[in-house]
């Protein structure tokens, strides 16, 4: 199965490229943005058939190598 | 020659490519900030290196979406001259004045080194001041600079003989290794189909002078100014 | 946050019983949750200097070319024409070990902003790391780190990276250091000081908005590490180089305007230190309305604002009929811009937030009361002499093994990373020269720089490591024909609360003071950190110089790539020292007996013949001796110039090998046309110099006529970083 793993920045941390992006926006036109803030999709195959232990596997995958917990923060997502 | 140098935010070597265009065409470019729209009366349009918007995104991509890029449009579909080094090759493409894409680096490292590039017509503006097959040194520092293209675009460039610059070994060999960031077919710069719009990774500008190791990134700068004389 | 404030909440935030009893004596009250935020990070040790500062003194500061010594964002010196170079080293170790990459970015971020403040240019980056074991993998992951932290942030705001140096020992497994030097130019008669002026002028915000970024980052860099550090994490500050070429820009096009009566950036402790300072040196008051910040979270609370460390950060003084003109640039580069205070004849700093007071500390005490401690401190033992060391190797397999190890080896893999030309007036490039060298636009001089230490030495002999750093950075920069002018300072060293290591430091800045005044090299900035340890383990102490030097004519700059068909010559007393060698380190696995000795006068009469000669065109080339002794020298030679080397025996009575990997100060290699001319000179000024050999071949031939092709020494020297690194 597959595991979609979301990678983001926690919640206060600064954002350049969100912040650069958010004021190109606004030059194109889009006034009513307030803030964008970037992320990183990552697609895991795995040959695990257990969602409950995919999603688990997934999760420590993240801890350990695919979010920078110091500053970002991950949301696990199993899809068959 | 009368050259303007467009500056957007983040933009760095505007003033590297000040000193070599002002040493060649003995007066100084004129610097323009990204919000102007006026380009009359410029020869050369020339989008400088540096970090435009950051590289945030993607490398070029704000900068490609910007109000002075339709004005450098409107001079390119005139047939006016139009250079980009490095972040400026990143927005044109991204603009779509140039065909194809920049990646990272094959390394996924910044590579600042000097490189040695073959030029492969002299026919254009930029290069008449080379002989075909000169192969020149250049400084080059980029994160993105793995020039790649679909294999029709590249039959294209190659077939219309578009490639301007390849990176070569110093004996002007276009080798694996010579291309240290991984560019498809060793292209380091190309032309518009016209040949009045090119763009280049690396940075002759900065090798315009003995005292900084060379001058031999002149021709290109001593080329533009003879062939854009008033 | 609602807690109440005492002594045991001031022991959290670092602030001792005796400290905070000082606290309550001032305020005459319980300080506010928010003031004893401020008391505890200006009278941290990174803001106060508490430990360092009465041994600080005892450095050299002043010289006819000095226009502005320690006490500002950064030194100032003219250089000629009309210019000042501003330049100034700072540490990011703390930092850079929770998080290498952001750590280093960030560490880029605040000393460039120290140097621009001034209304300097930067024109030019530089950086000295040490590492801990490369075998570990932690140590992998701190080198890429922080390599690409520096590098990122250098290359995206167009400062070219041209000098550093890479070390590696056990001692700093634990505790990296990455220390950054900035260097800018700026017209000698327009710097840029911090004093406030001007009683009821607006205080001006401008830059990134506040987060809360850091808060009591100036506190952790006090603090040694635990086991929980990882735990302290969050702290960690993220850089926008982005947002710091666009402040660059904008502030340099406000300074070329009467608009600023001061300015400085929020560094360490933000808002808090830049406020308390500027209206503390110019001996006003500041009222601050926190409300009128430019934050980036809600509910941010006075304590937060006034501690965070969010970066890209400058506050500053205006005239009040330049605020227009000054929001108009900053509006231009899309940076925020806000009026947050003014300067009151109160003498005080008054903070409110929404509506309420939440500070109101007089500056003189702040500032004069600070904690100043004469720590008890203990000499180090002198260390034992080195017997006689037999040679388990051989000259060729030593040279092979030296020129390939992790401190010698090439550092192309990390200079390949930092774009080392923007700007185009990069004359000599990292590896080309002793110093880099880098011009100054529409002027025919260039500035020479580099950064120096061995902290080896300096373990063993703080007071003779401390004078070879200084001695090293003015010998490099001799080497280049430039004439050293001034040093910046970064003090690395572990708890001062332990007098063995306080012992440390002063042995270093009496051994710095002594050679700073014997060179005429003062020291006009500089930074200290302390509590480099970790578990109670120190790092190798580590006063890093940062030095700088002018060439009247930059096509004068002296290369290490000998001339084709030239004799080289050795410069300076050879006496075979090979205590803290690194031959003794690598080759016969001993870190034993006592650095090399600095002889000043010698070093002096030295360097200032080896300038001579090449200003007057008689050295084509110069290397100087330093780690792995005379061999390597050469052999770094014949690399950088790709040309074969031949060497004479050397006729005096010492073994070979003490004779060329053996680390003696105060000599140079010189590449010369005419060397019987050479050595008539050096002895008319009773300068020893003999002959080496010459550039002839394609190998470099051993004494002795024992060949190594370039191609095999090439290959030893390049190796290991890849190698380590993954390509």
């Amino acid at each position: 199965m597959k595991a979609v793993v979301s990678v983001t920045l926690k919640p206060g941390v600064l954002d350049p490229q969100g912040k650069a992006i958010a004021q190109a926006l606004h030059n194109l036109g889009f006034s009513s943005v307030t803030d964008v803030r970037v992320g990183k999709r990552i697609t895991v195959q795995t040959t695990e058939t257990d969602p409950a232990a995919a999603h688990a596997q997934a999760e420590e995958m993240a801890r350990k190598l695919l979010a920078n917990t110091v500053i970002e923060s991950f949301q696990v997502e199993i899809v068959p | 020659m009368k050259a303007g140098i467009v500056v957007f935010p983040g933009i760095n070597r505007e003033r590297d490519m000040a000193i070599a265009l002002a040493q060649a065409a003995g007066s100084a470019p004129r610097m323009i900030w990204h919000r102007e729209t006026d380009l009359e009366g410029l020869d050369l349009v020339v989008i400088p290196g540096g970090f435009s918007y950051g590289d945030y995104l993607r490398c070029g991509a704000m900068a490609a979406r910007s109000p002075v890029m339709d004005a450098i449009r409107a001079h390119a579909a005139r047939g006016g001259a139009v250079l980009g080094v490095c972040n400026g090759f990143q927005i044109l493409i991204e603009a779509g004045l140039l065909p194809g894409a920049l990646l990272r680096n094959a390394s996924l490292r910044f590579l600042s080194c000097d490189c040695w590039l073959r030029v492969e017509r002299t026919d254009t503006i930029f290069t008449d001041h080379w002989q075909r097959g000169a192969v020149f040194r250049s400084p080059m520092a980029h994160g993105d600079g793995n020039y790649f293209a679909d294999d029709p675009t590249l039959d294209r460039l190659e077939g219309e003989g578009l490639v301007a610059f390849r990176y070569v070994t110093e004996q002007g060999e276009a080798t694996t290794t010579a291309c240290r960031n991984g560019s498809v077919r060793n292209i380091a710069g190309i032309l518009s189909p016209n040949r009045r719009v090119l763009g280049l990774m690396p940075h002759p500008e900065d090798l315009v002078d003995p005292l900084m190791g060379g001058t031999d990134g002149q021709p290109l700068f001593h080329g533009l100014a003879a062939a854009l004389a008033a | 946050m609602a807690r109440d404030v005492n002594a045991s909440l001031a022991r959290e935030f670092g602030l001792s019983a005796e400290e905070y009893g000082r606290v309550l004596s001032i305020l005459g009250r319980t300080p506010s949750f928010t003031e004893l935020g401020i008391f505890s990070v200006m009278w941290s040790e990174h803001c106060s200097y508490k430990s360092s500062r009465v041994w600080l003194k005892e450095l050299p500061t002043k010289a006819p070319w000095v226009i502005h010594g320690p006490g500002e964002n950064a030194g100032v010196v003219a250089v000629g024409d009309g210019l000042a170079a501003i330049f100034k080293m700072e540490s990011h170790n703390h930092p850079s070990y929770i998080e290498p990459y952001q750590g280093a970015a960030t560490g880029v971020g605040g000393i460039l902003r120290d140097v621009f403040t001034m209304g300097a240019r930067p024109i030019a980056n530089l950086n000295a790391l040490r590492f801990g074991d490369p075998a570990l993998p932690r140590t992998r992951n701190t080198i890429d780190g922080v390599v690409r932290g520096i590098g990122d942030y250098g290359n995206c705001v167009g400062v070219p990276t041209v000098g550093g140096e890479v070390n590696f020992h056990p001692a700093y497994n634990g505790n990296p250091l990455v220390n950054a030097m900035t260097v800018g130019v700026a017209p000698a008669n327009r710097i840029f000081l911090s004093a406030a002026a001007g009683i009821g002028n607006p205080v001006v915000y401008v830059g990134s908005k506040t987060g809360r970024d850091g808060i009591h980052g100036a506190t952790m860099a006090s603090a040694e590490f635990a086991e929980d550090s990882e735990e302290k994490r969050p702290t960690v500050q993220v850089g926008d180089p982005f947002e710091e070429k666009l402040l660059i820009e904008a502030c340099l096009e406000l300074m070329a305007t009467d608009a600023i009566v001061s300015i400085q950036d929020m560094g360490a402790a933000g808002l808090t230190s830049s406020s308390v300072e500027m209206a503390g040196k110019g001996g006003v008051g500041i009222a601050i309305d926190l409300d009128r910040v430019p934050q980036r979270e809600a509910d941010m609370t006075a304590y937060e604002m006034m501690l965070s460390e969010s970066q890209e950060r400058m506050l500053m003084v205006l005239r009040p009929d330049r605020e227009a003109l000054a929001r108009s640039i900053f509006e231009k580069y899309e940076l925020d811009f806000a009026v947050i205070g003014t300067l009151t004849a109160t003498g005080r700093i008054v903070v409110r937030h929404r509506g309420r007071v939440e500070a109101d500390i007089p500056l003189e005490p702040l500032a004069d009361q600070a904690p100043l401690y004469h720590r008890p401190y203990s000499e180090t033992p002198a260390p034992a002499p080195l017997g006689a060391v037999t040679d388990p190797l051989g000259v060729r397999a030593s040279l092979l093994r030296l020129i390939g190890c992790p401190d010698l080896c090439s550092r192309r893999w990390v200079w390949d990373q930092y774009d080392a030309t923007v700007g185009g007036q990069t004359v000599r490039r990292p590896g080309s020269a002793d110093a880099a060298v880098v011009k100054l636009e529409d002027s025919r001089r260039a500035l020479a720089l580099t950064v120096d230490c061995t902290p080896r030495y300096c373990k063993a002999d703080p007071e003779a490591g401390g004078a070879q750093a200084v001695a090293e950075a003015w010998r490099n920069i001799t080497a280049t024909g430039a004439t050293p002018l001034a040093i910046t300072d970064c003090m690395n060293f572990g708890n001062p609360e332990k007098p063995e290591i306080m012992g440390q430091f002063a042995a270093a800045i009496r051994g710095m003071a002594a050679a700073c005044t014997a060179l005429d090299f003062p020291v006009v900035s500089g930074n200290v950190s302390f509590y480099n340890e970790t578990e109670g383990r120190p790092i190798l102490p580590a006063p890093c110089i940062g030095g700088l030097g002018v060439l009247e004519e930059a096509t004068q700059a002296a290369r290490i790539a000998p001339p084709a068909g030239s004799e080289l010559l050795l410069v300076g007393a050879v006496a075979g020292h090979l205590g803290q060698s690194l031959w003794l380190r690598e080759v016969a696995g001993s870190e034993d007996g006592p650095p090399p000795p600095v002889n000043l006068a010698a070093e002096r009469r030295n360097g200032d013949f080896v300038r001579r000669m090449i200003l007057t065109g008689k050295a084509g080339a110069c290397h100087d001796v330093a780690d792995g002794g005379v061999l390597v020298a050469v052999a770094e030679m014949a690399l950088a110039g790709s040309v074969g080397i031949e060497l004479d025996a050397p006729e005096i009575a010492m073994p070979a090998h003490a004779f060329w990997f053996g680390e003696d100060q105060g000599c140079y290699v010189l590449a010369v046309e005419n060397a019987a001319a050479v050595l008539a000179e050096a002895a008319a000024v009773s300068v020893p110099a003999r002959r080496l050999g010459r550039v002839r071949g394609e190998d470099l031939k051993l004494a002795g006529g024992v060949p190594i092709s370039l191609g095999e020494l090439r290959a030893a020297h390049e190796a290991f970083l890849p190698s380590l690194m993954g390509g």
